[in-house]
């Protein structure tokens, strides 16, 4: 098309061009990955200096009318892959029939206009890239009509598109196809214009996902798919207990295997480990197994699970760093114990699991690298590896591979597996190498979803709604030493930590929350919702138990308790009450639970029917009502949603924590740790999206966070029991 | 025939002790007989203790249980996966037990398997509904019930235990996923086959419920 | 190491390789057949499910050495069966996968039970798809193709 990407003719890379975009192309952007802007995506933003995106980097029309869009973060289920070339095609008037997409590699061109970075979270991808793509379909098809407008020798006003087509008057057409080597000689256009809402031809559709076919007949390869010619697989024994060294170790027996080719000990982010290379996996782990490994524990924390969450527990009872402290701090002690709650809860540490491990493959050639990775973080995890190399980002090409799930695991701030296939590609220097990372090393190697305590106290009025509230969140912080700090960090409180409870959408007068962080060997990591993981459990828990004092419907009670600005929850409590007409009759030994939340900017309200079955909730139907302003993809959108709950359940199954003995952790793979199963996640889910024109908010996290309240919220009609320690363990 | 003769006579008639419970032959000739009988019962009981304490071991108990899941481990909690019973004890169509447990023991892999591996019908559950082992009078009841056991009688009890490639397997349970051996039972399988005949010699005793 | 015939997806090969190498071993690293996935390497999971001798099996925990010349059938060949077309046809048109990578495993496990019970209950799919995980938890449009694709059947 425009442009074509230029190929690295190199022959070393064989199997995807390196892209190269001019500098006259890129209007200079600059990639910073120390962000000095202090916003985040839901809050309001200094417009930043217009940046104009070149269309060459995003899409490729072929001779044969194939357009290949780009896509600038990482596909891991959430649907990306496909809304955001629905945008792009829907502006360009592509034919969607032969639109294929591709994952992006690193690239500063491709990095989140929000965050400055090649990244995917936070729910943000079409929040912030929704314009962006725009503008490049816009720009496209601006440059196509241009070429027809020359060629034909019209006013580009004469000209309209359709298709894939530009046509022009008295019957003249022109494919895309046939025009785009002239299109890319038409200047990119600065100012374009964009569609009005009513003239999208896709966005606002239900439009199948682009890789659907390719997952369903096994021909998708993901990152643990891969196969470079020559290449090594990599396994590592990790430390027992997390920032452990290897004291000394025996690799005879390892050596022994057949297809064993190499062992030797490596650096890890935290302590060392022994790298075992084969030909093979199974060698390869035949390899591990064999291995006689003393470890040097001295120094080490050892945390353990019951020990943590006894100081967890102390900290709880007193005052943190302050993250609000709105109204009177005393307001307290005006209300008689009769009408004050008080509540603790227990979370435990959770491990994300996507299905796919994970996995990294590099080759280091001389003062170049080729990586192919389903990473969320491309240009940290590039700029990791190049350090580990020795190398520029520029001189390591990282190829973004379709990733069996990512929740968030695969987005790692120290970049700690590309740290480690790095080291080994080192060593290998020419070998191509794919490390693995098994379901055991994936369940015990930490980065989990951290465990906290919570302690609230409620006030409540004589009108039955909160007037005070104290509250205190014990956590480690998710984001203290990496680079995110600065910009997430205030007054020595995560935002992470406390997001759903610090910026409730409640009316809650005298509202007092803190926050300690205390440090531990644990590594931890943003779990898909992150903070609503946990503090909509406690949110929407504890306005059910207010709901029930004050004898009100729980959606009539949070209605009533809204802040007035709070539109979008209070459009999907209405649109809730409108769809789950049900509730009000359902079985005997039948119960049904609310919750709501605000996530990323989309707001969610859902009604979960629930009974007990062999000592389990089973939750026989939700219904969501929800509001991210407009719904690019209403397919992917109800995907999102049926899914999200089920993933959402992951907090109540019974083995469903991670819990750490003297050091360490309890659980090895799935028959220790179990996510929810088909039985365990909701047999019928209901979408239903508030009719919204506003700026789109994402959906991949939204979900998450309001289906094990609902649960617990139910379980408590029918046993008469509060959940406040999870996971459930006994109802 | 004098009396010491006569004693004899019924000592004879009443050894060797491998004559059924039901052989009261000894019933109208004195204590001797009565205690050679008692003896013999309590051999046999004592014999169905030690088959007792094997049937209860997690190797046998996880496949003999009372719900819709068989039990792994030593500490018999509900096997991964959902995997259930289903109508004939081999699972349900898409997920059976042979689509894991094969013919023979899998070390590298940590899955046992013996030829056709499937859980017992519940007429020989030996725990409650709730995953507690019966006591050793119920167990010993169900196990001789003939309209529970598919109709076995002693010699088809011995011949099961002798030969039924599942309970062989108990025996060489193999490693499981963390490569550790398998615990075993408290006898080994010939001790097994052993209790097992003088308990069916005995007429299969079954201890009194407490 | 030893050598190895078997049949897969119609196909006969050879491979020599560990006794104890698991059947998806042998497909993913030797024959390159990456469709059927590795989850969990201990049957806990089902992303490794193929077909062995007519029978849906956790190919992560049969040792090459126990195919034994029963037949292989992987994703990549059961849409040579008709109930195989059917179900990933449904699979695709009611836009089931996510991240995809559960659902080899999530159709084999289906095509068992759909060409076992045509007409299956609801008890029946939650029971035979209830030991296949789905991290992004599309259990809600599995049930729902699978019903799409029994309809189809006759």
């Amino acid at each position: 098309m425009l442009r074509r990407i230029q190929a690295e003719t190199d022959p070393r890379w064989n199997r995807r061009a390196f892209l190269k975009v001019s500098a006259a192309a890129t209007g200079g952007l600059l990639v910073s990955l120390y962000l000095d802007r202090p916003a985040l995506a839901q809050e309001a933003v200094a417009a930043p200096p217009a940046k104009v995106f070149p269309p060459d980097a995003f899409v490729h029309i072929r001779p044969d009318g194939t357009t290949v869009i780009q896509v600038n973060r990482l596909e891991f289920g959430q649907g990306i892959h496909t809304a955001l070339p629905m945008i792009l095609a829907d502006e360009m008037d592509a034919d969607w029939s032969r639109v294929v997409a591709e994952l992006a590699p690193a690239d500063p061109v491709y990095a989140d206009p929000v965050f400055g970075i090649q990244m995917v979270g936070q729910s943000s991808s079409i929040t912030d890239s929704f314009t962006q793509y725009r503008e490049l379909g816009a720009r496209t098809r601006a440059m196509l009509v241009g070429a027809a407008a020359a060629r034909w020798k019209i006013p580009e006003g004469d000209c309209r598109t359709e298709s894939g087509v530009v046509h022009g008057p008295n019957g003249r057409s022109a494919t895309y196809a046939e025009l785009a080597e002239a299109a890319a000689l038409i200047p990119v256009p600065k100012k374009i214009r964009l569609k009005s809402p009513n003239a999208f031809r896709l966005v606002g559709t239900k439009t199948r996902r682009l890789d659907s076919r390719p997952k369903c007949d096994g021909s998708l390869k993901f990152g643990l798919d891969l196969d470079v010619p020559g290449m090594k697989i990599a396994l590592v024994a990790h430390p027992p207990v997390f920032g452990a060294r290897v004291k000394r170790f025996d690799a005879a027996a390892a050596r022994a295997v057949e297809a064993v080719r190499d062992v030797f000990e490596i650096p890890l982010a935290r302590g060392t480990g022994v790298a075992v290379v084969a030909d093979r996996f199974w060698p390869a782990k035949q390899g591990r197994d064999r291995l006689r490994i003393e470890w040097d524990l001295a120094g080490t924390e050892r945390p353990d699970s019951g020990r943590l969450f006894a100081a967890y527990r102390d900290l709880a009872r007193t005052t943190g760093n302050i993250a609000v402290a709105r109204g009177e701090a005393n307001a307290m002690h005006a209300i008689p114990e009769s009408r004050r709650i008080a509540a603790e809860y227990e979370f435990p540490f959770l491990a994300h699991t996507p299905m796919e491990p994970l996995n990294t493959t590099i080759r280091l050639d001389g003062d170049r690298a080729e990586v192919w990775a389903g990473s969320q973080f491309q240009t940290s995890d590039q700029l990791a590896i190049a350090e580990v190399l020795g190398l520029k980002p520029a001189q390591v090409a990282f190829h973004t591979e379709m990733a069996g799930g990512g929740f968030g695991r695969r987005a790692v701030p120290d970049s700690h597996i590309q740290r480690e296939a790095a080291a080994i590609a080192k060593r290998l220097r020419g070998v191509p190498v794919k490390l693995i990372w098994t379901r055991e090393d994936d369940v015990q190697g930490g980065y989990y979803r951290p465990m906290h305590v919570h302690r609230v106290e409620v006030g409540v009025g004589s009108d039955g709604l909160p007037t005070a509230w104290r509250h205190v969140i014990v956590g480690q912080s998710l984001v203290a030493g990496t680079p995110f700090a600065p910009m997430l960090i205030k007054n020595g409180v995560d935002s992470t930590a406390v997001e759903g409870a610090a910026d409730t959408h409640y009316a809650i007068p005298n509202f007092h929350l803190s926050a300690h962080h205390p440090a531990s060997s644990v590594p931890v990591l943003w779990f898909r919702s992150v903070g609503h993981t946990h503090n909509t459990f406690v949110m929407e828990t504890l306005v059910d138990e207010l709901a029930m004092r004050a004898a009100m419907d729980p959606i009539e009670y949070r209605l009533k308790l809204l802040k007035p600005d709070a539109k979008r929850v209070r459009s999907t409590l209405t649109l809730l009450q409108e769809k789950a007409g049900w509730r009000r009759s359902v079985p005997r030994e039948h119960a049904v639970g609310i919750a709501c939340v605000q996530c990323f900017g989309t707001a969610v309200a859902c009604a979960a029917e629930v009974s007990v079955e062999e000592k389990r909730p089973r939750i026989h139907r939700v219904t969501v009502a929800l509001n991210c302003g407009l719904a690019v993809n209403p397919l992917t959108i109800e995907s999102q949603f049926q899914g999200g709950v089920g993933f959402g359940v992951t907090q109540l199954i019974s083995k469903g924590a991670i819990t750490l003995k003297d050091g360490r952790v309890e659980q090895r793979n799935f028959d220790g740790y179990c996510p929810p199963y088909m039985k365990d996640a909701p047999a019928a889910v209901d979408v239903h999206i508030v009719r919204s024109d506003e700026k789109p908010t994402g959906c991949g996290e939204p979900p998450v966070p309001v289906i094990a309240p609902a649960v617990v919220n139910a379980l408590f009609r029918l046993t008469g029991k509060r959940y406040r320690t999870l996971p459930l363990t006994t109802l | 025939m004098t009396a010491l003769q006569r004693m004899a006579f019924v000592f004879l008639l009443a050894w060797p002790p491998n004559r059924t419970a039901s052989d009261h032959a000894a019933r109208d000739h004195g204590t001797s007989a009565r205690a050679a009988s008692r003896s013999a019962q309590t051999e046999g009981v004592a014999a169905w203790g030690q088959i007792y304490s094997v049937l209860t071991h997690p190797r046998c108990i996880n496949c003999h249980t009372a719900t819709i899941y068989p039990q792994q481990g030593d500490d018999r909690h509900r096997h991964f996966a959902n995997v259930v019973r289903g109508v004939e004890g081999k699972g349900v169509a898409a997920l059976q037990c042979v689509s894991c447990h094969q013919q023979v023991n899998a070390d590298t892999t940590g899955v046992p398997g013996a030829s056709g591996w499937h859980l017992a019908p519940l007429s020989m559950r030996w725990q409650d509904g709730d995953d507690r082992i019966l006591s050793s009078a119920e167990v010993c009841k169900a196990v001789t019930d003939r309209s529970r056991n598919n109709g076995l009688d002693g010699p088809g009890l011995l011949k099961h235990h002798s030969e039924e490639p599942l309970v062989l397997w108990a025996f060489e349970p193999g490693r499981g996923t963390d490569g550790r051996p398998r615990t075993l039972p408290p006898l080994t399988h010939d001790q097994f086959v052993d209790a097992t005949r003088r308990w069916v010699d005995a007429g299969m005793p079954c201890p009194k419920a407490p | 190491m030893e050598t190895y015939q078997l049949t897969v997806n119609g196909q006969p090969m050879e491979v020599t390789v560990d006794s104890g190498t698991p059947l998806l071993w042998v497909l993913r690293d030797e024959l390159k057949m990456t469709g059927t996935k590795y989850g969990c390497g201990i049957a806990a999971c089902g992303a490794c499910t193929v077909h062995l001798g007519g029978i849906p099996t956790r190919s992560c925990v049969v040792p090459i050495s126990l195919v034994r010349g029963r037949p292989v059938v992987t994703i990549e060949g059961v849409r040579r069966d008709p109930v195989g077309r059917v179900v990933q046809d449904a699979w695709v048109s009611h836009d089931v996968v996510q991240c995809g990578y559960c659902q080899s495993g999530q159709i084999m496990t289906a095509v068992a039970l759909l060409k076992a019970i045509p007409k299956p209950t609801d008890a029946d799919v939650e029971q035979s798809m209830g030991g296949n995980l789905c991290r992004c938890a599309t259990y809600v449009r599995i049930r729902e193709a699978i019903r799409i694709a029994s309809g189809e059947l006759k």
